[in-house]
């Protein structure tokens, strides 16, 4: 667990660098992130995953299924990760504020 | 010096089975001396403080890792396995003991070459502590921290030709019996198999799309060394379908208990079990009765002999698996969670293993059934748990396969038994005034 400081707010994260509380979400938080995701520019595209993301998760509790992400966004697997090089888990929810996944990853 | 002390550990030091107390403690000292001049990149007493954490455990009988971990490599979406330790300051050598797996060569066969390149490089960036091998087939890299992941990946790839294993809701790293490398009974080639079918499916391996997890196993012949049956969603078990070859003089030297012929290739040598008995321990065991030995001769009746392997286990030089081979396929295993364990439910009773076609007839099968479940599936749903909720009409369905009595190992018991609506004369569509009017209220 830490605190980091980045363009004047703080966040609290876990060792993976996960948001400990996704109400703590802001965009200064997906700046932050990005690098460490080897993302340089969010494209409009970044931001639709996110998007769908938080929606999906503020009415549902969880974060989607990978197959359900794809169909909500139109984005095939193969697109998210050349959006997210981490992948749909560790790059694309982490930015949105989501939960950490869990179970046998 | 140890860097703490262990007493709990150091009792598994003593009895005769190759300790891992000792061989940790090892490494540790070969990490303290650090005689080769190693750039370590991790804690050099990374060692001692597993053994640490361990001797904690033992005294508390808790875990001390923290709950989950979300690491890996870019471009792939599985292949570590994250871990923290929650006590960092007492164990600060591993306060991140990442897992790699590394994905393993079919049947597990190895160079001194290439061992002594992945320990050099497990050395110099981990822990140097592994597990030969995972239960899944992998070679497991115990104990690393976050920012050697991507350096231990590059030299993988980039010096070693290698790759990472999988992990996560994927198709996970594939394993096989070391099928016909070194053994007689192998139906079809299970090195070959693997090979392929992890070469084909990288994607599906490397970046979960999957509701869960989903494993291929691969067995040479019903004998099962890599227990497909019980450890995998898809289980390959290689068989025949013409006779099984016999050598009567071979057979007659069994018994006549001539002593380079021993029954089971002498596997019951350690005690005395008599003279062998070819009706008490072959014929008479035969779990369907097909075999007779009568005037010197053998005979079995191959209609009825459902390729259990034991007369051929017991008479491996006498009695040979068929010509005409291939391999079943079966689906499903999982172990207990959710809803309870599951071993393989025979789908394919027979296909073709024919790599001059890249397996088609195998491929089309996998492709079939991973089409259905990422589209029904739910969220950690195990392929044996879909075909449990929607039923195995519906897998049949899915892979064009039609219904046959080797499906079952019986039929149902009970009468709710479904109905197409087009298979009943008149449909569901009815008029209950026309019924009235037979039938007064
Ligand atoms: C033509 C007449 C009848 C038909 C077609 C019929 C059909 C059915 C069906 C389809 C079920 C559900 C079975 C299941 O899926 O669990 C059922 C349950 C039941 N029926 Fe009937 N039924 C008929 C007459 C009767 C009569 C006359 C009685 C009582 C006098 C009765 C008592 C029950 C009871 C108690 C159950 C519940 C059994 C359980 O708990 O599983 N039924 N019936
Ligand atoms: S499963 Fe059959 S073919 Fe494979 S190693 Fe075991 S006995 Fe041999
Ligand atoms: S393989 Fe099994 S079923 Fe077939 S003849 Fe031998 S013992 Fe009988």
């Amino acid at each position: 667990m830490a605190t980091i400081e980045f363009n004047g707010k703080s966040f609290e994260i876990d060792e993976d660098g996960f948001l400990l509380d996704y109400n703590l979400y802001s965009e200064e938080w997906v700046e932050y992130v990005k690098s460490q995701e080897g993302i340089e520019e969010m494209s409009d595209e970044h931001w639709q995953v996110v998007k769908v993301l938080q929606d999906y998760y503020e009415k549902n509790g969880i974060a989607p299924m990978v197959r359900v992400l794809s169909k909500l966004t139109k984005f095939k697997l193969k697109h998210i990760y050349e959006l997210f090089p981490s992948g749909p888990g560790k790059g694309a929810c982490k930015m949105a504020g989501l939960p950490k996944p869990t179970g046998c990853v | 010096m140890a860097k703490h002390e262990t007493p709990l550990l150091d009792q598994l030091e003593t009895g005769p089975w190759p300790s891992f107390v000792s061989d940790l403690k090892q490494q540790a000292e070969v990490r303290a001396k650090n005689e080769k001049g190693v750039e370590f990149q991790i804690p050099q007493d990374c060692v001692d403080d597993l053994l640490g954490v361990l001797e904690l455990s033992f005294k508390h009988g808790r875990t001390h890792w923290k709950h989950g971990g979300i690491v890996g490599v870019f471009g792939y979406g599985g292949g570590v396995i994250g871990r923290y330790c929650d006590q960092p300051q007492a164990f600060p050598g591993v306060e991140h003991f990442h897992t790699m797996r590394v994905n393993q060569p079919a049947g597990k066969f190895y160079k001194t070459d290439y061992l002594k390149s992945l320990t050099e490089l497990w050395d110099f960036r981990g822990s140097g502590v592994t597990n030969m091998h995972g239960a899944t087939g992998d070679i497991i890299l115990l104990g690393t921290t976050t920012p050697q992941l991507e350096e231990v990946f590059w030299t993988l790839t980039h010096d070693m030709n290698q790759d990472l294993g999988g992990s996560g809701s994927n198709l996970r790293t594939p394993a096989d019996c070391l099928g016909q490398s070194r053994c007689e009974y192998a139906c079809y080639d299970t090195n070959a198999l693997v090979y392929f079918l992890t070469n084909e499916y990288q994607d599906e391996l490397h970046r979960p799309a999957f509701p869960y997890k989903f494993k291929f196993k691969l067995d040479g012949c019903p004998n099962c060394c890599v227990a497909s049956i019980a450890r995998s969603d898809m289980s390959f078990i290689g068989t025949w379908k013409d006779d099984i070859r016999i050598d009567q003089d071979a057979v007659n030297k069994y018994v006549e208990n001539d002593p380079a012929y021993p029954a089971n290739a002498g596997a019951h040598k350690g005690k005395d079990w008599g003279p062998f008995d070819i009706e008490k321990e072959v014929t008479g065991l035969c779990p369907t009765k097909c075999m007779k030995f009568e005037n010197k001769k053998l005979f079995i009746d191959n209609a009825n002999c459902t390729r259990c392997m034991h007369c051929i286990n017991v008479m491996p030089r006498a009695l040979k698996v068929g010509k005409e081979t291939g391999c079943s396929i079966l689906v499903g295993a999982k172990a207990p969670i959710l809803d309870g364990a599951q071993m393989g439910s025979l789908l394919v009773p027979f296909v073709e293993v024919n790599p001059d076609n890249d397996y088609e007839a195998i491929t089309e099968v996998i492709e079939n059934v991973w089409d259905w479940w990422m589209e029904e599936g739910k969220n950690r749903e195990r392929l044996g748990e879909l075909i449990m909720r929607q039923g195995f009409q519906k897998l049949l369905e899915v892979t064009g396969i039609d219904p046959m009595p080797q499906h079952v190992a019986y039929p149902r018991t009970n009468p709710y038994i479904f109905w197409k609506e087009d298979e009943v004369t008149g449909g569901w569509e009815r008029d209950v005034e026309e019924y009235r009017k037979h039938h007064q209220r």
